[in-house]
Parts: C-alpha cells; sequence; structure tokens
C-alpha cells in the first residue's frame, strides 16, 4: 500500500447515466450468490425442483387415472397429466421468482444485511437488484431443464418444440421476478409480506391450471386473462404441444410488458428499496 | 479550526440533515475533515453518529444539507465515492455464508477488483488481521473479537483513501482494543484519512486528532481532545462519594470549593485546577467522604459540561 497523496482525494464524477446507482459490475453479485449456494443447503435448492414434480404425479397419474384424456390446446386429445403439466411448470417459474424475489430480499435487506455489505462497496443498488434477478432466473432456469426431462421421462412430451418451454419459463419468472422487486419496496414487515402469498394462491388454482377457462362465467374469465399465471399457463401449453397462434405472441408480449413494467418500477423504487 | 490547512478537505458537510418522519436525527451539522486526518463523532447512543456516517458513505439520503467526499456527492455518484471509501459499521455485517477468506474475495470483487489482485491482497489482510489460521474457517465460528478484525481486515481490500469506523471497539476486551488501535495508527501513517464515531472518550483520546462533540443530532463542540478539555473542563477533577442519599446533602457542603461541582447519582464531582488542594479544603469543612480520589480531566468532563448528561448511561 502506496502513501496517499493530495491528488488521490480528488475524484472524477462518472458522467455515465445511472452513475449513482449502478456500477456494471453484476457480475461480482452472481458470483457471491454462485460461491455461497456451494457452502449452503442443498436441500432448498432440490425442494424447489421437487414440489412441481409432487404435483405431477399425484394430479397428474392419481386424478388422470379418473379423468383419462381431456381437449388439448388444438382441440386434440391428451392425457390428463400432459395437460397439467406445461401449467404445473408455470406455477413453479411464478412461485420462485416471487419468492426469490420478495421474502429472500426482505430477508437480505432487513436481517442477513448482505445488502448493507454489498453496497458498502461501489457496487449500486441497481447492481444488486440485477445480479439477484439473474441468480434467480437462473435457478427457475435449472428447474424447468429438470422438470421438463422428468415429463420427456413420463412420455408426456411429443415434440421437440417443448423444448421452448425452458426458455418461456424463464421468461415468465423474469416477468414476476421483476414486479417483485418493486413489490418488496414497499414492504415494511413480514407480515405485509403474506399478502403476496394471498395473492399466489388464488391465482394458482383458478388460472386453467387444472381444468380449462371455459368452466366460468364470462365475467370471470375476463377477471383471469387479466392476471398474468393465466397467459403463462397457456404460453407453455401451447409449446408443450407444438400449437401455435396469434395468441402465443400475446401471451409472449404480455410478459414482454410485464418485464419492461416491473423494471421501470424497481429501478424507480431502488432508492426506497436500497438506501433509506 | 483545521489543524493542517494546507492539505486538501477530504469530507466537507454543510448544513447536513437527516429525518426520518417528525424525528431529526441529524440536526444541521456542518464540518470538514482534512486529508490524513483522524477525525471522531463523539456522543452517546442515538445521537446521530450512525446516521452521519451512513450518509458519508452514501448508503443513506439526507433529508438537507451538502455533503462533498472528496469532491463528489455520495446521492449523486455513490459507486465512484465508495470505490474509494473503506466501511466499517457498527454491527459486523460478514457473509455468513461465505468462508473467512471468500469473505475478503468477494468483498474485493464487489469493487470490480481482479483476482490476481485479491488473492495475494486476501492473504495480506489476514495477516494484519491475525487470521491466517482460520482463512478456511466459517464465520459464525470465528469469536466476536475475530469478527470485528475481520470487518476492519475487509474494509481494506480496496486500499480505501478514507476510512470510516462506527463504534470499532465496541464490545471488544481491552486486549483486542489496543491491537485493533495499533493497526488504525498504522494506516494514519500511511496517509488514510480516519472517520471514526465511538462513545468511549479514551479511544477518541487515543485516536482522534480532532473531534466534535455531538448531542441529539447537534454539533455541542468541535475541537482536538487537549483544547476541548481546556476549553469546557478543569485541569484536574475530585471525585467523592458519600454514600448514595447523602450525595446531594454533600453537595451544599462543599460549595464554593474549586470551580465547578456537579453531583451524579453516586458521587460528586469537584473541578478544581489542584485536585489535591481541593481534597484539603473538602477535610478542613470537617466532611468525610467515603472516597475521595483525583484524577486529570477527561471528554467525559466535557461532555457532562456540555450536555449535563453522562455519556455512557
Amino acid at each position: 500500500m502506496s502513501l496517499i497523496r493530495d491528488a488521490d482525494l480528488v475524484l472524477k464524477p462518472d458522467r455515465r447515466p445511472f452513475a449513482a446507482l449502478y456500477s456494471r459490475n453484476i457480475r461480482a453479485v452472481i458470483e457471491r450468490g454462485l460461491m455461497a449456494t456451494r457452502t449452503s443447503n442443498a436441500a432448498i435448492m432440490i425442494s424447489g425442483f421437487v414440489e412441481p414434480v409432487l404435483y405431477l404425479l399425484s394430479m397428474g397419474i392419481g386424478l388422470g387415472a379418473l379423468i383419462g384424456t381431456v381437449q388439448g390446446p388444438e382441440g386434440t386429445p391428451i392425457s390428463y397429466a400432459a395437460y397439467i403439466a406445461p401449467a404445473l411448470l408455470t406455477v413453479s417459474a411464478m412461485n420462485g421468482a416471487l419468492y426469490d424475489s420478495t421474502i429472500n430480499v426482505f430477508f437480505k435487506m432487513n436481517y442477513g444485511k448482505l445488502y448493507q455489505n454489498m453496497l458498502h462497496t461501489s457496487l449500486g443498488p441497481l447492481d444488486v437488484a440485477l445480479g439477484e434477478i439473474f441468480l434467480a432466473l437462473l435457478r427457475g432456469f435449472l428447474y424447468a431443464t429438470g422438470f421438463t426431462i422428468v415429463m420427456a421421462a413420463m412420455g408426456l412430451i411429443t415434440t421437440w418444440w417443448a423444448l421452448l418451454m425452458v426458455p418461456a419459463s424463464v421468461l415468465i419468472a423474469f416477468g414476476f421476478a421483476s414486479i417483485g422487486m418493486g413489490i418488496t419496496s414497499y414492504i415494511r414487515t413480514f407480515q405485509q409480506l403474506d399478502w403476496v402469498t394471498f395473492i399466489m394462491l388464488p391465482m394458482f388454482l383458478f388460472s386453467a391450471t387444472f381444468y380449462p377457462l371455459d368452466v366460468y362465467p364470462q365475467a370471470i374469465q375476463w377477471l383471469i386473462q387479466v392476471l398474468p399465471l393465466w397467459h403463462g399457463v397457456e404460453l407453455l401449453r401451447q409449446l408443450s404441444v407444438g400449437a401455435f397462434g396469434v395468441m402465443t405472441v400475446v401471451h409472449v408480449l404480455y410478459y414482454v410488458l410485464m418485464i419492461g413494467g416491473g423494471m421501470m418500477l424497481t429501478t424507480n423504487r431502488l432508492r426506497a428499496l436500497f438506501l433509506k | 479550526m483545521i489543524q493542517n490547512p494546507s492539505r486538501p478537505a477530504v469530507i466537507v458537510a454543510d448544513q447536513l440533515t437527516k429525518r426520518y418522519g417528525d424525528f431529526t436525527a441529524v440536526d444541521s451539522i456542518s464540518f470538514e475533515v482534512p486529508a490524513g486526518e483522524s477525525f471522531g463523532l463523539l456522543g452517546p447512543n442515538g445521537a446521530g453518529k450512525s446516521t452521519t456516517m451512513r450518509m458519508i458513505g452514501g448508503v443513506s439520503q439526507r433529508s438537507g444539507g451538502t455533503l462533498s467526499i472528496m469532491g463528489l456527492d455520495p446521492e449523486q455518484q455513490g459507486p465512484e465515492v465508495r470505490a474509494h471509501l473503506g466501511v466499517v459499521p457498527q454491527e459486523d455485517n460478514l457473509d455468513q455464508e461465505l468462508k473467512v477468506r471468500d469473505n475478503l474475495i468477494i468483498y474485493g470483487r464487489y469493487f470490480g477488483l481482479p483476482m490476481s489482485y485479491l488473492r495475494p491482497k486476501a492473504d495480506e489482510l489476514l495477516e494484519f488481521a491475525q487470521l491466517t489460521e482460520k482463512s478456511t474457517a466459517r464465520v459464525d465460528d470465528l469469536s466476536g473479537g475475530m469478527k470485528r478484525r475481520l470487518t476492519i481486515a475487509r474494509s481494506l481490500i480496496n486500499d480505501p483513501r478514507v476510512l470510516l469506523l462506527d463504534e470499532p471497539t465496541t464490545g471488544l476486551d481491552p486486549q483486542a482494543r489496543h491491537i485493533l488501535w495499533d493497526r488504525l495508527f498504522r494506516l494514519k501513517e500511511r496517509g488514510v484519512t480516519l472517520i471514526l464515531t465511538t462513545h468511549y472518550m479514551d479511544e477518541a483520546e487515543q485516536l482522534c486528532d480532532r473531534l466534535i462533540v455531538v448531542d441529539q443530532g447537534r454539533i455541542m463542540a468541535e475541537g482536538s481532545p487537549a483544547a476541548l478539555i481546556r476549553e469546557y473542563s478543569t485541569r484536574e477533577v475530585l471525585e467523592l462519594r458519600f454514600g448514595a442519599d447523602r450525595n446531594a446533602g454533600a453537595a451544599d457542603a462543599v460549595a464554593g470549593i474549586g470551580e465547578r461541582i456537579e453531583v451524579l447519582p453516586d458521587r460528586l464531582l469537584i473541578y478544581a485546577h489542584d485536585g489535591e488542594a481541593a481534597l484539603d479544603a473538602v477535610t478542613a469543612r470537617g466532611l468525610t467522604p467515603l472516597t475521595s480520589l483525583v484524577r486529570r480531566s477527561s471528554l467525559e468532563d466535557v461532555f457532562l459540561r456540555l450536555t449535563g448528561r453522562s455519556l455512557i448511561e
């Protein structure tokens, strides 16, 4: 360490955009996440993968035995397990992304003090937010890949198009993660986080996850079609059998807009979230 | 009053204010810190010291006033300013999920430093913190003193030009405190500007070239420890204990001895240039205290004089 001279003590301002919030070093946040995962509890990682598989086994095989075949996206009959599997994958992408961007972020901010130590360095809040979202998506990607392999092993995949479910899951996770982090910036107590769960559960149950949307009266159908999960479920269901249409584009666009809106919200709320 | 006006100011705070709702934690304080100085914020818990430190570090947004760190506003240029700051927060916030050495390496990565620099640097700092043997230990397995030393070592990973230390030795045993002070002196010799908060007067006297006494978010006094003691206290203090219920009554009996008398719940303080002479005057009045002690004035006395309260409650 060399002696500090007076000239060292006059800093030049960084004129690039977002200089107050961003140091172009998302990589360090990701590196830390990967290193911590190596030493932390593997059980938590595995549980996220196992949950949708358990649903698929119990409902797909169990209930499927009673139900038999149902009408698939193109009108062709498919097994009940093949019908709900893409929906379960969507739900798992939503749950993982929301968990990582709400409860996990809230805990690391207020209790684990991880972000405090990151923000004492040259990292800015935007580096931290983007790094955390990337880690959540990486995890989502691994889960989706694993689940798709399980689907293939169970004989539920009949077309190569089904592989597109993996990147589509990441898109869906990105949508939920970007909104989730924005929501977390408004949260002050753990009790308020229960509201997130309170919204997730009915979305999981009623977004055409286990049966088609047309069982509902028209008004309820419209409500569900406004909510994000339904778009994800329909998108993955179409991809699983390779049935594309105008609606495929609508579903993808829905998520692209959701990511755009979510990232704008999160970026605007970074000071509220990280710099109190 | 700046001791060495030839050196540039590293920190300039002007009417710095922080409010949380109706509560004003930092109330329009102004100070300057020249390069290479060791500058202290002395005050009781809740005086606004940590909040001031957080604003300097750019992790808390101020409610009013201006702040310049090495010429930049930490709110507008947070990453650039913090690239040259080292921060030792009040509570150790080490990364529990990483091993001891990895804590240093990853922290360095947050500054965007390359591994080729960080590997030898981490080993050097482990040496500095006397933690070389613990390099692959879990953070949870370290003692309180070790954690504190690791936090301080971590704050040096980027060769900071300014080091912010918030209550650096709280919770350390005396030996660990002296080791730490020695490390801080070495940094000062290299030209690092030290900003530290403390509620220990001996620490302030040992480490600070100059300090501000802060209470309820306001600056009560500013100067070197010796100058503050000269200005706000006498050379010596006579401490008398008469027993819990009799201290207040004895205060009337000793009135007129020394320059000033303070009555504390457990003792009387008589401020006098010559403490022994004051004690003679007390015994000449026929008073027999249970114990008596003559000592030099300290910053504790300065604080008592300024606020009417003790520093440590």
